[in-house]
């Protein structure tokens, strides 16, 4: 669990990034942050595994304030995926950059063997072993990033634009993988401008804009409310703005689905589906 | 990350800032020079002291303060294998003057890191840049030069970036030995090159598509003129450094009653 405490945070230059944010991540919560460019969405993750530490406020991950324990200790529960995977891929080969973060936090040969085995099938990166990272393109090099997270296998993961540079199947995938390692039982922090993808999770929602938290809840409820939205300069998904231009026809403004969109457009026309 | 920080100009509206950067530049390098033909701590004291009312004057102080600090530990370096080598050398002998050239090395490097970054502090790199340019330097390098000034508060930023994303996989930097603890700078300095190398490919790819190169003639928007102020800080600059050196090569100073 993740709790973060009137957290206030400012950059060396000055900026202001976040001003007060109160917020509680619970074990195996799916939750996506979303808001404009410069909202504090990373700032705030970054807080989690301790990479920031709070100018005021605190954060608590299981009741442990993060200025007490080492980044590293931290991130054995907290895995952050960076957004740029440039940031971080240094190794000759994916493999080894997978078995990087392992052999620093002290897994053994034979554990390393299966856990690298396990996330390159896991995220179809198995062809790939033995290549460099540096020859891979954008979007494999995020997944090999990503991987070299998810191998130590953290409780919480928590992703920074990971759906940036993904064609629409990888995206898909990602999203499917996503669900599939929150059901599994780990924790899923995302941060996104991707509103379709998030429509299509259907995660909890924290909307954040000017280093605030300016709405909370499940996503129906905050991907259709338009004056949260548009103060954090999101728009809803193509579905809800289609349903919302033939309101006047009687159609809901609380639907992100497209089936559901489907059905009822289909129900209007007197077509039975 | 410090060291950067101090060097990084700042808009400043002081006349220091409104000094023609030519001027500030030999006004430097005269620091530079006088600071190498002495090793006398109390001249080189004398030189440090010089500068503050130019710190003061130009109100970079709290910038200026940074990248001293910055610069500690190169400092601390440099006095420990002057005293070292003179130590050994001197067949382990530690005597007092021995320490004294130490510190006079040590506070020499601090008088020559303190006159560039003022320079620095109070000149724009597109100042420079013109700078170069009118002082007859093909445009190619004084781009080079300049693109290479205006890249490294990007580095420095992404040099913090890419530390703590491999925190976050768990490299803890300051465990280990002392190899171990320069082992540990791999996994971040092979990204930050990579990264440097992508960058400045782009750099010439997004360039060349802006015609970059495509004539030889090139006009200025802004022409550096110097005006009354900058003769007068020559002129005093020059008659400082030829006292110096007067002083240097035909009075000499007393020795230090030291030894």
């Amino acid at each position: 669990m993740i709790e973060v405490r009137d957290v206030y945070y400012t950059y060396p230059s000055g900026v202001q990034a976040l001003s007060g944010v109160s917020v509680a991540i619970r074990d195996r919560e799916f939750v996506a942050i979303m808001g404009e460019n410069g909202a504090g969405k990373s700032t705030l993750v970054k807080h989690f595994n301790g990479v920031l530490k709070p100018s005021r406020g605190e954060v608590l991950v299981d009741g442990v304030p993060t200025t007490k324990v080492s980044v590293a200790q931290l991130s054995r529960n907290v895995g952050l995926v960076f957004q740029n995977p440039d940031h971080q891929l240094f190794s000759e080969t994916v493999e080894e950059e997978i078995a990087f973060g392992l052999r620093n936090f002290g897994f053994g040969e034979k554990e390393i063997e299966e856990q690298t085995d396990w996330v390159l099938s896991f995220l179809d990166l198995t062809r790939y072993r033995k290549a460099s990272p540096f020859i891979l393109s954008g979007g494999e090099r995020k997944r090999v990033a990503l991987a070299s997270v998810l191998a130590w296998n953290p409780k919480v993961i928590v992703l920074d634009e990971p759906t940036v540079g993904q064609d629409y199947r990888q995206k898909e995938r990602l999203r499917q993988f996503v669900l599939e390692i929150n059901e599994q039982g780990r924790t899923v922090v995302m941060v996104t401008h991707d509103v379709e993808f998030v429509a299509d999770c259907s995660p909890r929602v924290i909307v954040m804009s000017r280093g605030n938290i300016v709405g909370d809840g499940e996503a129906a409820e905050i991907l259709t409310d338009s004056a949260l939205l548009s103060k954090a300069s999101v728009l809803p998904p193509q579905v809800t703005q289609l349903l919302w231009q033939l309101s006047d026809l009687g159609l809901p403004r609380n639907v992100l689905d497209i089936r559901e969109t489907k059905r009822l457009l289909d129900h209007l026309m007197g077509v039975e589906g | 990350m410090r060291v950067f920080e101090g060097l990084k100009f700042r808009r400043g509206d002081t006349f220091i800032h409104r000094l023609d950067p030519r001027t500030k530049f030999v006004v430097s390098t005269i620091i530079f020079v006088i600071a190498l033909v002495f090793t006398e701590l109390p001249f080189l004291i004398m030189l440090f002291l010089a500068q503050v009312p130019l710190i003061y004057a130009a109100k970079v102080q709290r910038e200026w303060g940074r990248s001293i600090r910055g610069g500690m530990m190169l400092t601390i370096i440099i006095f420990a294998t002057n005293l070292l080598v003179g130590y050994f050398s001197a067949g382990m002998n530690l005597t007092p003057s021995l320490v004294l050239y130490s510190v006079s090395l040590a506070f020499r490097f601090i008088v020559l890191m303190s006159s560039f970054s003022i320079f620095f502090l109070t000149t724009s790199p597109d100042d420079l840049s013109l700078a170069l340019q009118q002082s007859r330097i093909p445009y190619e390098f004084c781009f080079a030069f300049t693109t290479a000034i205006r890249f490294v508060p990007v580095l420095a930023n992404e040099a913090q970036t890419i530390m703590d994303a491999q925190k976050s996989r768990g490299l803890e930097l300051e465990r280990g030995n002392f190899l171990k603890r320069i082992r540990n700078f791999i996994p971040i300095l092979i990204p930050l090159i990579v990264g440097a190398i992508r960058r400045s490919l782009e750099l010439a790819e997004a360039m060349e598509s802006r015609a970059f190169g495509a004539k030889k003639e090139r006009t200025s928007l802004y022409i550096l003129k110097m005006m009354r102020s900058d003769w007068i800080a020559l002129s005093i600059s020059a008659l400082v450094l030829t006292l110096a050196l007067y002083v240097r090569f035909f009075v000499g100073l007393p020795p230090l009653p030291l030894t």
